[in-house]
């Protein structure tokens, strides 16, 4: 088995399960509770990695990050290299791709929050953050669960936006669906399938850890 | 007691348009009226969980709201204690941490003392350790009125809170709450259907109606000349009219 690519995209997926995280609470949060205008936009943008081809996503983010656009130019800058080809570019194209996958859940969760405990906690406290640790987040803990295990086993399994933007350069870019593919290139069907085997078994122990919780929490 | 609310604004929630303007004086104000008259959302209104359309409130002279002026504060400190017919307690934290919730500036062991004290208060002490799930329908609310309290609220909301306690403990803790709310100066407004409970209680009776204050004054006199519309909530059957209620009906 490709030790580099296992490595790799582990490392990808906890990196990105952790900015996703960060990302889907107050996000999740806002969706829920928000009341702005334009916040169906926002979900709209948000679930569009559910229904574009990982391609397509791929594609866009590959022009964004290129020398040709002011975007591109200035992560550029920032992380002192062009971001296509390098595992920071995997990176934002992972958080991306796995977006709805955390924040759905997230937003589900909040939405599940009987209203009246929330006005019961603005009555009393006007600190949000203390709110949202102390009566919000261990209501929602279910859903901080499947948010957290499908952003990893998205993000583990993806193949079309990390070839896109990572080209699957040995060691640097190069993740586990990508060996599988190259393995099945080159005939090597027997570390095809231990590769596969590999990915199965996690997707399956995430799914069995998602829906085991949640039978015991009543979801 | 001196004046220490003015309302005056304008909602529109649904078919229902509330335009509200008075002033309250009296220690124990009872709100009554039927259902869908405006009760609960001026209620809210108060603790600022509606923001109203249009209009003012001042609590104590402080500007709470005011829609000229884009004054607004937040429900936590506007200091309203705020009790609802359901009792809402944080399932995830036990009854002593739900009261000291609202408690801020103290130590963890003065929050703990603060909150058994309350609990006490209201003949919940042995509850301090016990999980929301495990409290019956009257624990429950005896414990969120603690929670109301324990931060010394300068105005207490009640939004008929008693309707799950038994004839004696609601006598019981109506005593103790009055107690009270007399010794902290603290004026409290009551959303009841019960007119007996109103007679008992009140020092002052609010009569609201689609949305608008009918009647406001002692209960002796609103309630004589309200005389209709108790009638009518006795046909509707939705209010216990108590024994005071039928002497004056008849």
């Amino acid at each position: 088995m490709d030790q580099q690519a296992i490595f790799l995209t582990f490392r990808l997926a906890a990196i990105t399960t952790v900015i996703l995280l960060a990302v889907s609470i107050p996000l999740g949060y806002w969706l829920a509770f928000g009341q702005a205008r334009w916040k169906p936009l926002v979900e709209a943008v948000v679930a569009l990695p559910l229904v574009l081809p990982p391609t397509v996503l791929g594609f866009y983010l590959l022009v964004l990050m290129g020398p040709q656009t002011a975007v591109g130019r200035a992560l550029s800058t920032i992380f002192g290299h062009p971001l296509a080809f390098s595992f920071a570019g995997l990176l934002v194209g992972s958080v991306i791709f796995s977006l709805p996958f955390a924040v759905q859940p997230m937003t589900s969760g909040f939405r599940s929050v009987d209203r009246e405990i929330l006005e019961a906690a603005q009555l009393l406290s006007a600190d949000r953050i203390r709110i949202l640790r102390r009566v919000l987040l261990p209501l929602v803990r279910p859903f901080l669960l499947t948010a957290a295990v499908l952003a990893f086993t998205h993000t583990v399994g993806e193949f079309g936006v990390v070839l896109m933007i990572g080209g699957g350069i040995p060691g640097v870019t190069k993740t586990l669906s990508i060996s599988i593919y190259d393995q099945v290139q080159d005939f090597a069907y027997r570390q095809a399938n231990a590769t596969s085997l590999l990915l199965l078994s996690v997707s399956f122990l995430a799914l069995l850890i998602i829906y085991g919780r949640r039978g015991r929490a009543g979801v | 007691m001196s004046e220490y609310l003015r309302i005056d604004v304008e909602h529109t929630l649904g078919e229902l348009t509330l335009r509200v303007a008075c002033a309250l004086s009296a220690p124990w104000t009872v709100l009554f009226g039927p259902s869908g008259a405006g009760k609960t959302s001026l209620l809210r209104v108060l603790g600022g969980l509606t923001r109203p359309h249009r209009g003012r409130v001042v609590l104590h002279g402080r500007t709470l709201a005011d829609s000229g002026s884009g004054t607004w504060v937040s429900p936590a400190q506007r200091e309203i204690g705020f009790v609802t017919q359901r009792p809402t307690l944080f399932p995830n934290l036990n009854v002593s941490a739900n009261v000291a919730f609202g408690l801020r500036g103290l130590s963890r062991r003065a929050s703990e003392e603060r909150a058994v004290q309350m609990l006490e208060l209201f003949q919940a002490g042995e509850l301090a350790r016990r999980m929301p799930a495990d409290l019956s329908g009257g624990e429950r609310q005896r414990v969120a009125l603690a929670r109301a309290l324990a931060p010394q609220p300068r105005l207490l909301l009640l939004d008929e809170p008693f309707a799950a306690l038994d004839g004696d403990l609601k006598v019981s803790i109506l005593e103790r709450l009055n107690h009270w709310l007399a010794e902290h100066k603290v004026p409290a407004l009551y959303v009841s259907h019960d007119v007996a409970e109103a007679f008992q209680t009140a020092s002052d009776v609010l009569v609201i109606e689609r949305g608008h204050i009918e009647a406001q004054g002692p209960p002796e006199t609103v309630l004589a000349n309200q005389r209709a519309q108790l009638l009518r909530h006795l046909n509707s059957n939705r209010t216990n009219i108590g024994v005071d209620g039928v002497r004056l009906l008849y």
